[in-house]
C-alpha cells in the first residue's frame, strides 16, 4: 500500500479528495474537474461507441455488436413503454437510454481499483483523482436536477401553464379553496423531494461502495494475512457492487422515466 | 461534498449527451428495428398467405379429380349405352334387312309361281286343244271351237 504510513482518516480523505480548479471567489464558483472529465470522457467513449454501432445499423441480419445494441435498445424501450403512454421515441425513450448507459459507465468505473488508478493518475501528474462521477453529489444531482426541469418543462407543455399551476393548487386533494394550501404545500414537497431523493440515492449508494472499499482495502495495512484477508472481502464487495452499480443506474432510469410521465398525466 | 459549479457544468454535458442519444443513436437504431420488424411481419403475413392458397389449391385439385372422375365415369357409362344401342340398332337393321329379302325372295317366289302357273296354263290349253284336235280331227272344225277352248283355257 503505497499510503501506508498515512493515518486511516488521511489515507481516506486523500482518495475521497476532488481535483478541484476554482473560479471564482465564493465556495460555489469550484470545478471538480475530475468528475466533469472523467463523466465526458465515459460519455463521448460510450456514446460515440453506441452511434459507431447504429451508424450502420441494418434492418437486416444484425452484426452482433448491433444485436448487443439491440438487446439494449429493447430493454429500456420496454420500461418506457410499460410506463410512459405517448409518443415515447421522440424523447423519453432517447432520453432513458442517456440516463442508463450514463450512470451505468459512470458507477462501472467504481470497478477499478482505487489505489492502482490512483497511481495511474499519479504518472499522468493527477494527485487528487476520484474515478467514479456518480459519488460526486453534483453528478448525481446535476442529473436530477436536469431530470426535475424537463418535468416542469413537460408539465408546462402539456398542461399549459394554467393547466400546471391549477394542479399545483388542486391536486391532490381536490378544487375547493380551503384546500389549496394544503395542496400547494404538497406539491412543494413533492418538487422538492422527488430530485433529491433521485439524486441522494444514487449518490449514496456509490458513495458508500467507494468508502466500503477504502476500508476494505485498509486491511492491507496489517501485514501479508490482513492483505489477502481484504483482498477476498474486496473481491466479495466488488462482486456484490456489480448488482449494485447495475440497479442503481436501472433506478435511475426508471425514475426519470415516472418522472416524466408523471409530468405529462393530468390528475 | 459542497455543491458547487460542477453541477451546472455536469447538467450541460448531461443536456449534450441526451441531444446526441436523441438525435443520432435512437432513431437510427428505431428504424433499423421497425424495418426489420415490418419485413418479419411481412414475411409471416405471406407464409400464411401461402399456407391458405395451398389449401385452397389442394381443394381445388380434389375437386378437379374428383370431376374428372365422375365425367370418366358418365362417359364409359354413355359409351356402354351407345355400344349396346348400336348393337341393337344393327340387330334391328339386321332383321329388318333379313325381313326385306325373305319379302322379295317370297314375291320373287310367287312370281315364279304365278309365271310357271301361267305357262302351265298355256302348255294345259295348248295340250287341251291338241287333245281335242287329235279326237274330234274329223267332226268338229277347229276354227269353230277355238272360241270354246280359249274361254275354257281363261277359267284354269
Amino acid at each position: 500500500m503505497a499510503t501506508g504510513q498515512l493515518t486511516p482518516s488521511e489515507y481516506i480523505g486523500h482518495h475521497l479528495s476532488f481535483n478541484q480548479k476554482v473560479v471564482g471567489d465564493t465556495g460555489f464558483w469550484v470545478l471538480h474537474v475530475d468528475t466533469l472529465v472523467t463523466s465526458a470522457l465515459l460519455g463521448i467513449v460510450v456514446f460515440g461507441l453506441l452511434w459507431w454501432v447504429v451508424r450502420g445499423a441494418t434492418a437486416g441480419v444484425p452484426t452482433k455488436r448491433q444485436a448487443f445494441v439491440e438487446l439494449l435498445f429493447e430493454f429500456v424501450d420496454n420500461q418506457v413503454k410499460s410506463i410512459f403512454h405517448g409518443n415515447r421515441h421522440a424523447f423519453i425513450a432517447p432520453l432513458a437510454l442517456t440516463v442508463f448507459v450514463w450512470v451505468l459507465v459512470m458507477n462501472a468505473m467504481d470497478f477499478l481499483p482505487i489505489d492502482i488508478m490512483a497511481i495511474v493518475y499519479g504518472w499522468l501528474g493527477l494527485h487528487e483523482w476520484r474515478s467514479v462521477p456518480t459519488s460526486d453529489i453534483n453528478a448525481t444531482f446535476a442529473l436530477a436536477l436536469a431530470v426535475w426541469l424537463l418535468m416542469i418543462f413537460f408539465s408546462i407543455k402539456v398542461k399549459g401553464l394554467g393547466g400546471w399551476i391549477h394542479e399545483l393548487f388542486c391536486s391532490p386533494f381536490g378544487s375547493n379553496p380551503l384546500v389549496w394550501p394544503a395542496n400547494f404545500a404538497f406539491n412543494l414537497i413533492e418538487y422538492i423531494s422527488k430530485p433529491l431523493s433521485h439524486s441522494l440515492r444514487l449518490f449514496g449508494n456509490m458513495y458508500a461502495g467507494e468508502i466500503i472499499f477504502l476500508l476494505l482495502g485498509m486491511w492491507a495495512a496489517t501485514g501479508l494475512a490482513g492483505t489477502i484477508f481484504g483482498a477476498l472481502l474486496g473481491a466479495g464487495w466488488a462482486i456484490f457492487h456489480i448488482l449494485i452499480v447495475c440497479l442503481q443506474a436501472f433506478i435511475f432510469m426508471m425514475l426519470t422515466v415516472v418522472y416524466l410521465s408523471m409530468a405529462h398525466e393530468s390528475h | 461534498m459542497n455543491i458547487n459549479l460542477t453541477l451546472i457544468a455536469q447538467a450541460i454535458s448531461f443536456a449534450i449527451l441526451i441531444w446526441f442519444t436523441t438525435k443520432f443513436v435512437w432513431p437510427y437504431l428505431l428504424n433499423a428495428i421497425e424495418a426489420r420488424q415490418k419485413t418479419i411481419a411481412d414475411g409471416l403475413a405471406a407464409a400464411e398467405r401461402g399456407k391458405q392458397e395451398l389449401e385452397v389449391a389442394t381443394q381445388r385439385s380434389t375437386e378437379v379429380v374428383n370431376d374428372a372422375k365422375q365425367k370418366a365415369t358418365s362417359i364409359i357409362t354413355q359409351a356402354e349405352k351407345r355400344a349396346s344401342d348400336i348393337v341393337e340398332e344393327a340387330k334391328a337393321n339386321a332383321k329388318a334387312e333379313g325381313d326385306r329379302i325373305i319379302t322379295g325372295a317370297k314375291a320373287e317366289i310367287d312370281q315364279e309361281v304365278n309365271r310357271a302357273k301361267e305357262g302351265l296354263r298355256q302348255q294345259v290349253s295348248a295340250l287341251a286343244v291338241a287333245g281335242a284336235e287329235k279326237i274330234l280331227r274329223k267332226e268338229i272344225d277347229a276354227k269353230a271351237h277355238a272360241d270354246l277352248l280359249t274361254s275354257i283355257a281363261n277359267e284354269l
